[in-house]
């Protein structure tokens, strides 16, 4: 077990300098110059734009370039805006902890409703309860989420007033809701479908039938024994689901002018902060390749016919 | 009444079953299921009783019935799509069909306990043996998580499987085909049940252990003097536990026999094509006797007898009269106790 643990960690390292190169090489490959972007419509000194160029090494080639970054990464230092002068580390640290709330909602939301939903429509399988489920969940998975985060807005912001439409800079747990329930509602229609897959098809299972004939009370045999078999695959959907989830808060948060990490990506993008983008973008690859490992260990948990050495 | 209800349990003096013991008695049993395709009738009207410390094997090929009435003795039968339109299921008396469901549920496993075909797929996969061992005493006897594993591993040693100290927290995939399914006889056993019904208990075993878990199973019943449903299509695997045997075909019972005398004289010719099914060494070399055809099609099962597309017997009278299963005597009349045919020629057949 240990020893499985070590080897994902180190299989971490290739998969981080990958990741790091390959948002690099797109930043650099993208038209637009950060340094000119600072003078606007204004007329600049070529001789100017190159001395500042050389300050901030970007007339150096990309491999150059990237190796400064790794080596400064390895030093704690994740680079400096340009355009602010801000480390990139504040940066992230302002709005980190912002998406990190966001998603860990988005999450807690998808999970507790979702399975109950599958629970509820796998339980009767081809039920009316169960083809309702199927409909609804195939609308928000056909539906993109920025109409969803637009619809919301409208009706629960707008139209009825219930929620703010916005989200204030201290983004509060209650201001979090509907841009949760928004992020969430993808992952949401997947779990609630999975769920209920697994739950309609374990209940045929030999070992139900042997629990029935135990005498188990009826929540006995929900409870222990489908419940623990049917939660397999939903498990190991909901680990990846933590990483997509942060993907997925770049247009949620901009919807609802959420100031997390998605948002500090855009404008970044926007200005071309290459150090600020990729440092973003490594962080919620960390963060997914941690949660993947994690659901890998949980698995085991669940279910003992997984061993790891 | 002027004795107290310990007799509860003996034996009825006005008894109708000569040896009054009789723990559980089918009567009449019809079972359909309403599938897209239409109804299929898997029982149709099937009888049988039981008796404490009596083994009844219940023969047939796949698909005659044989389990879905032990289903409906055990009230773990799928419904919907399953239907029990008529028929009664006496326990101790009792009609079980008439019982609400939490009455039914605490026979299950005290009183009657089944033992699965597939112990693999049969044991969840992902509780310990150990917990679902325990899970009988933990839930019926209100018994604590300790002492429930304590239980546990003196199944485990009552069944001999080797170690079972140290194997009560391992997994069913961690045992070998013949320790999983003596775990599937402690489990019924848990209780130590008045009646267990083992569907098919040897079937997916390996022939050397088959033999094993048979004695096993044959030995456990004689100790607590439990009546015992054996189900299977294996001939070789009744003559040595059972007592009595009955054969069913098409979900109906078409013939019913002490074993011995089943084998040396077989009043159905189903019953005859079965045997001579078997391969024997003294006929090596000759061509093995197969029943030609195909079990029937339950949703269109045949008229009259619904084994006369397959009969070589078979007359007009057969396709047109459903035979009821006649007491079969000897030549002279003289009667044969617990013997039925339910054919039209079973004079014919037995008596040649």
């Amino acid at each position: 077990m240990g020893r499985y643990v070590a080897r994902r960690l180190l299989q971490m390292i290739p998969v981080f300098i990958g990741a790091t190169l390959l948002v690099f090489c797109m930043m650099y490959a993208l038209p637009g110059d950060p340094v000119r972007a600072l003078a606007g419509e204004q007329a600049v000194d070529p001789a100017q734009i190159a001395a500042m160029k050389k300050d901030l090494g970007l007339d150096l080639p990309l491999w150059h370039q990237y190796w400064n970054y790794l080596t400064g990464l390895l030093h704690g230092d994740f680079g400096t805006q340009i355009a602010s002068g801000q480390p990139v580390a504040d940066i992230i640290a302002d709005a980190f902890p912002i998406t990190a709330r966001l998603t860990f909602f988005a999450f807690a939301f998808t999970t507790v409703v979702g399975i109950s939903m599958g629970i509820f429509a796998g339980m009767k399988a081809d039920s009316a309860r169960d083809r309702v489920l199927l409909m609804v969940t195939l609308l928000l998975i056909s539906v993109p989420s920025f109409v969803l985060g637009f619809l919301g807005q409208y009706f629960f912001a707008f139209q009825l007033g219930w929620v703010q439409p916005n989200v204030s800079g201290e983004a509060n747990w209650n201001e979090l809701f509907l841009p949760a329930v928004v992020l969430g509602s993808l992952s949401l229609a997947y779990v609630a479908r999975l769920t209920r897959t697994s739950i309609a098809e374990n209940l045929r299972a030999d070992y139900m039938r042997t629990a029935t004939a135990k005498g188990l009370p009826r929540r006995r045999i929900i409870g222990v024994h489908l419940l623990r078999n049917s939660m397999i695959p939903v498990v190991t959907y909901l680990g990846t689901d933590i990483g997509a989830l942060m993907g997925g808060a770049v247009v949620t948060e901009g919807i609802f002018n959420v100031k997390g990490v998605g948002w500090s990506v855009f404008g970044a993008l926007k200005q071309r902060e290459g150090a600020t983008v990729v440092g973003i973008v490594t962080l919620i690859v960390v963060v997914y390749l941690v949660a993947s490992l994690l659901v890998d260990l949980l698995y085991a948990v669940l279910d003992p016919r997984i061993r790891y050495a | 009444m002027t004795i107290t209800d310990i007799t509860a349990d003996a034996p009825s003096p006005h008894g109708a079953n000569e040896n009054g013991g009789t723990l559980l008695e089918v009567r009449d049993l019809h079972v359909e299921f309403h599938t897209r395709d239409g109804v299929a009738k898997a029982v149709n009207g099937v009888n049988y009783s039981v008796a404490a410390g009596e083994t009844l094997a219940v023969l047939g090929e796949s698909g005659s019935g044989k389990s879905v009435t032990a289903q409906a003795i055990m009230g773990i039968l799928d419904m919907p799509p399953g239907r029990i339109p008529q028929g009664e299921i006496l326990f101790r008396g009792q009609d079980m069909l008439k019982m609400g469901k939490e009455e039914r549920r605490l026979i299950r496993g005290q009183k009657i306990a089944m033992i699965f075909q597939d112990a693999l797929s049969s044991l969840n996969p992902v509780l310990s043996v150990g917990y679902q061992l325990g899970e009988m005493f933990r839930v019926h006897q209100g018994l604590s998580k300790k002492g429930a594993k304590a239980k546990s591993i003196e199944l485990m040693e009552r069944v001999r499987i080797p170690a079972a100290k140290e194997r009560v927290n391992d997994y069913p995939h961690q045992f070998s085909g013949g320790m999983r399914q003596r775990i599937m006889i402690a489990m019924a056993l848990a209780l130590e049940p008045d009646l267990i019904i083992a569907d098919e208990p040897t079937t997916a075993l390996d022939v050397t252990v088959q033999a094993q878990v048979m004695d096993l199973l044959a030995e456990l019943q004689r100790e607590y003097n439990m009546g015992l449903i054996l189900i299977t299509h294996d001939l070789g695997v009744v003559a040595d536990v059972a007592d009595k045997i009955a054969v069913m075909y098409a979900g109906r019972i078409v013939e019913t026999a002490p074993v011995r005398e089943l084998y040396k004289r077989p009043s159905h010719p189903y019953t005859r094509g079965l045997l001579d099914s078997i391969p024997r060494l003294d006929q090596k070399g000759q061509e093995l006797y197969a029943i030609k055809g195909l079990p029937p099609n339950l949703t269109r099962i045949p008229s009259g007898c619904a084994f006369n597309p397959r009969c070589p017997v078979a007359q007009d009278v057969c396709r047109t009269d459903t035979p009821v299963l006649h007491q079969v005597t000897e030549a002279d009349g003289a009667a044969l106790p617990g013997r039925g045919s339910a054919c039209h020629f079973w004079k014919e057949t037995i008596h040649g």
